[in-house]
Order: C-alpha cells, then structure tokens, then sequence
C-alpha cells in the first residue's frame, strides 16, 4: 500500500512510505516496483534506479522473509535516494554472519521463492554507498541504505 | 539476437505479449536464484530458468531484464503473465531442459556474464 506522506513535483523533496506484510511472497516486491515506477518519472540515471530498486528488492524480501511485518520510506532528494526499512520481528542475532556471503536462516517457503541463500545483505552492500543495520532480537530490524546521485 | 529467435532456438513459445519480442539480447544468465540474478549488472541480459512464480518476474523487473525463458515445461500463472506484459517483459516456455537451452544459444551466440 502506497501512503504517500508527501509529495511534490519537486524532486528535492520526496517522501514515500509503505507497508510490508511478513509472509506475503506473493507480495513481494510491490513497494520496490512502486518506487522504481516514480525515480522513473523523475528522470533519475537508469543504472542509479537500478542499483537502488535492487537493494531496495532484496531488503524488501528480506521483512516478507523474516519478520511480522514492516514499514519502508524512501527520500529522494538533490544528494541521493535513501530507504529506511524498520520491521518489527525476530531480530538479527549476529549481523556481522548475516553479511557474510552464503549465512542464512531462510526457510524452504523462502528458497521456493529464490531468495535466501545469504546473499542479500552483501548484495544490497554491494549497490548502495552507505548501510547501516541495527536489530534487536524480538524485537526488529532497521535497515539503512543510501545511494548517491 | 532477438527474443522471438531466442523463442524458436530454444524449442519454446512466447507465451506474453508479442510486443516485445524484438528486444535483442546479447548475454544469458541461468539460474533457479534470484539473488544471483540480482548481482548481474548487464545490459540486454536474458533469463533462463527452472524457477516459475511471481518473484521471477519481480526480479527481471527490477534487474531491467526484458526475456525470460521458463525451461523444462514450467508454466507461468495468469498472473505472472500480466505482470510480465505489464513491464515490458517477454516470457517463452520451453520443454528443453536448462541444459539444452544454455548449450542451444550458446551455439547461436549469445554471451556468458560471467
């Protein structure tokens, strides 16, 4: 679901929100379809977009993946395009193994759907310029990244 | 290579949209991983694989990969299929397994990423 907070023309001040629901794989990847569909409009550089949708994808399926539910926000202004990602679910016990290549605690719901072999958290580091994780367990995650434009 | 040759050297059909069937592709990628396809980052990539759901689509959506070829007589939902024509992709349905698919267009020319 789309809540957009605020919008302008402006490209320098730009607020998405949306709602994740844990569990819903069919769902996944709405909110990042969504927002590739307006830094489009905004005429943002095609390979910025995609690093950004990409990261964006991979942290998206990681609440459907892992937690209850969650809330992304995405601002977009004249320096960059950055995402906050704050779910509320089990937590990450060790972040620095879940950045590691090939750690994970997917379930099989989660492979059938081609995900959870330990590569998205190294594969949204990969994309972005900055990223910042912090978690507690039971309680959730929040998840940090930024590109710059 | 253009995704209706891609169709008829792999032994498949397009089964979305014809629209988009002149798209050319110049490398391939397959696999049943969509983190792993998430790490390409190239241009005029074609997709191949075993792998039939939503997220298939979502990824190609989100890699701007514009063909997918579904081997080894998987089929796509109705849904996947609006999805797909929704964004532009092409989806082509074959009974060759991967193999024979990666071995076919590799012959014709189409190029590894890796």
């Amino acid at each position: 679901m789309l809540l957009l907070r605020q919008a302008s023309n402006r490209f320098s001040e730009m607020e998405l929100t949306y709602r994740v629901e844990g569990g819903d794989f069919a769902g996944a990847g709405h909110s990042s379809s969504e927002v590739k569909k307006v830094l489009k409009q905004l005429n943002i550089p095609p390979e910025i977009i995609k690093r950004i949708v990409v990261a964006l994808y991979e942290a998206e399926v990681n609440i459907v993946a892992h937690a209850w539910r969650g809330v992304i926000m995405v601002e977009i202004d004249t320096s960059g395009i950055k995402c906050i990602l704050e779910d509320e679910g089990p937590g990450i016990p060790e972040i620095d193994k879940a950045m590691e290549p090939g750690w994970t605690t997917a379930s099989q719901a989660v492979r059938e759907m081609g995900f959870g072999a330990g590569m998205g958290l190294p594969n949204i580091k990969k994309n972005t310029d900055r990223l910042e994780i912090t978690s507690e367990v039971g309680v959730g995650t929040r998840v940090e990244f930024e590109v710059l434009l | 290579m253009v995704l209706s040759e891609v169709a008829k050297l792999s032994g498949g059909i397009v089964i979305t949209s014809h629209s988009n069937t002149g798209v050319e592709v110049d490398y391939a990628f397959a696999s049943d991983l969509m983190s792993d396809v998430l790490t390409t980052d190239i241009h005029n990539l074609l997709l191949i694989t075993g792998l039939s759901n939503l997220q298939t689509i979502r990824t190609a959506e989100m890699a701007d990969i514009f063909g997918i070829v579904l081997v080894r007589g998987k089929k796509a939902t109705e849904e996947m299929k609006r999805l797909a024509n929704e964004h532009g992709i092409v989806i082509i349905e074959t009974e060759w397994s991967m193999f024979r698919v990666c071995g076919a267009l590799t012959s014709a020319g189409l190029k590894p990423v890796f």
